[in-house]
């Protein structure tokens, strides 16, 4: 098991966002992560990834407990994500984001990474061209190279959400999280997407996704994992989901609230 | 003397003025930059580090006359304050702000305006009330170049601010810390996520921000001596200008104190304000800047966050 949570619960005053739940992301798989609108999806992502702390329960990445570190740790053990709401920096180019995400590759930490980062640009621009140049082919890979010297924010709404994708594997992440990359997406950005996800499996990363639009999910998804008012209702491969009378009901309501 | 050289004269005082508030403003708008919250006790780091210069100063120099080596003990004495600074307020930081991060709006600041007078007092108890001179390292006398007269130390002071801001642009802008700095001010939760350990940016932005200070501080002091309330009506000035250039963003902070420097000597020279209300200037730019273009000059209108 590449990441798994134990029991993960994560109250908010009374309200329980998530509840009990045990994830679990094998490794080299395509995971989807369902459920309606509260389900609780984004805080458990929130709860994986150190933008939030669990109340109660484990997680484990590779076997190692990694529950309430903070998310600059979490991010060099190899996990990285994307948001709903994408979260670019908007004001710095479309290739300054990449290079964030290469911030932490470079440098030997024995000599000091801080040191070396404050004076990369005036001594060291041979780095400074190392991490360029990777960053492009990140770029390259999402066929953003084109528009590098853009600032992030003059992207067309798809760009913008592939370029966030581009940005978290250039941290070279194990596992990646997308928070419901194709929303806002036309079918052809859907299309592109879906192939994106294909060829990052193929890199050796395992994929997470939460994802409304089932075509997508159906279609890509080696696991799912259905979530329903913070509990687990059920998980498997996607035909068995398809057809779990738990997940119809879930999503249709059941017949007696007709 | 021509008009054109009593122009440039002008200019060359208002530079000068508005080199000093520039390298004060760049502290308030780095920090609102990465924290949005402000500062207030800058103005009082400047202070100390005035009084650290004077201190290091006095003692590399000893009785020795004016010379190379007096110039040299002043920026020896000039680096040592800048470090003591950074390293104060990276530990004012640390105690006074960071437990206060996650909580309301309000508390970091009120913890600032605390720290602003502990800082004062602090300085008034143990170094006393009365002003002390910080000698200029060099005979202070005003050379004329092109018709226009300066003063070695305005020389120092255009010389010093420019140097300061072309390597803080070049450090925000190109190296890898610097980027992470932007990527820090603009989304901290991405940047985290991005490896970015945000409280070492934290750290380094307030050991910037204070270092310029003391170097501003010293500057200030050469013309107007050291007290404890040094940094009160500099710092709210240079908060002025860092408004005005729009808070939070570098380039604005440079432009205001600029312009804050070059409006309060063309105020008082061709205006004919008088030398007494000079200090109004600066806020009465501010109530008009605030009512045509509350973001500041440079700056940029934020949607609250949900």
């Amino acid at each position: 098991m590449l990441l798994e949570t134990e029991k993960l619960s994560r109250v908010y005053g009374g309200v329980v966002a998530v509840n009990e739940v045990d994830f679990r992301v094998q490794e080299g798989l395509i995971t989807g992560l369902i459920g309606p609108n509260g389900a609780g999806k984004t805080t458990l992502f929130n709860n994986m990834t150190g933008l939030d702390t669990p109340t109660n329960g484990k997680v484990l990445f590779e076997g190692k407990d990694i529950t309430g570190k903070k998310a600059n740790e979490i991010c060099r053990l190899g996990i990285a994500r994307t948001f709903q709401n994408i979260r670019l920096f908007k004001e710095m180019s479309v290739v300054e984001n990449v290079m964030i995400g290469r911030h932490f590759k470079v440098g030997d930490k024995n000599k000091g990474r801080f040191l070396q980062s404050v004076k990369s640009y005036f001594f060291m621009k041979n780095e400074e061209k190392t991490i360029y140049n990777k960053a492009l082919e990140y770029l390259d890979f999402f066929g953003l190279a084109d528009l590098r010297n853009e600032d992030a924010k003059a992207l067309p709404y798809g760009h913008q959400r592939e370029l966030e994708i581009a940005r978290a594997m250039a941290t070279e992440p194990k596992l990646l999280f997308l928070d419901e990359p194709a929303a806002g997406m036309n079918p052809q950005e859907t299309e592109h997407l879906m192939e994106m996800i294909s060829r990052i499996r193929s890199l050796g990363v395992s994929v997470v996704l939460i994802e409304h639009d089932m075509k997508l999910v159906m279609n890509i998804c080696d696991e799912i994992t259905v979530l329903n008012f913070g509990n687990k209702i059920a998980s498997g491969t996607p035909n068995a989901i398809k057809h779990d009378p738990v997940v119809i009901e879930a999503y249709l309501g059941s017949e007696e609230d007709d | 003397m021509s008009s054109v050289a009593v122009f440039f004269q002008h200019l060359t005082n208002g530079l000068t003025l508005g080199g000093i508030y520039a390298l004060i403003a760049l502290g308030y708008t780095m920090v609102y930059g990465i924290l949005k919250f402000i500062n207030f006790a800058h103005g009082d780091i400047l202070m100390v580090g005035a009084y650290m210069g004077m201190f290091a100063f006095d003692f590399l120099r000893g009785d020795a006359p004016l010379g190379a080596w007096t110039f040299i003990s002043f920026l020896l004495a000039m680096i040592f304050s800048a470090v003591f600074c950074a390293v104060l307020g990276m530990f004012i930081e640390k105690v006074a702000y960071k437990p206060l991060r996650r909580a309301a709006r309000l508390a970091p600041l009120l913890s600032a305006i605390g720290v602003s007078f502990i800082l004062s007092n602090g300085a008034a108890w143990m170094w006393g009330t009365q002003s002390r001179k910080l000698n200029y390292p060099f005979d202070n006398s005003p050379i004329t170049i092109l018709g226009i007269s300066i003063t070695p130390h305005q020389i120092l002071v255009l010389i010093v601010s420019f140097a300061m801001m072309v390597a803080l642009t070049l450090f925000v802008g190109k190296s890898r810390m610097g980027k992470a700095m932007r990527a820090t001010s603009l989304d901290q939760d991405t940047a985290q996520l991005m490896g970015i350990n945000v409280n070492v940016v934290i750290s380094l932005t307030f050991a910037i921000g204070s270092a310029l200070a003391a170097v501003g501080g010293m500057l200030i002091a050469l013309d107007y001596k050291c007290y404890p309330t040094l940094g009160t009506m500099t710092g709210l000035k240079a908060f002025v200008a860092a408004v005005v250039g729009g808070i939070g963003n570098i380039s604005g902070a440079m432009l205001g104190g600029i312009l804050l420097g070059l409006v309060e000597t063309f105020g008082v020279a061709v205006l004919g304000i008088p030398q007494g209300y000079k200090d109004t200037i600066a806020f009465v730019i501010l109530i008009i800047i605030l009512l045509l273009k509350p973001e500041g000059i440079l700056g940029k209108v934020e949607k609250e966050k949900v």
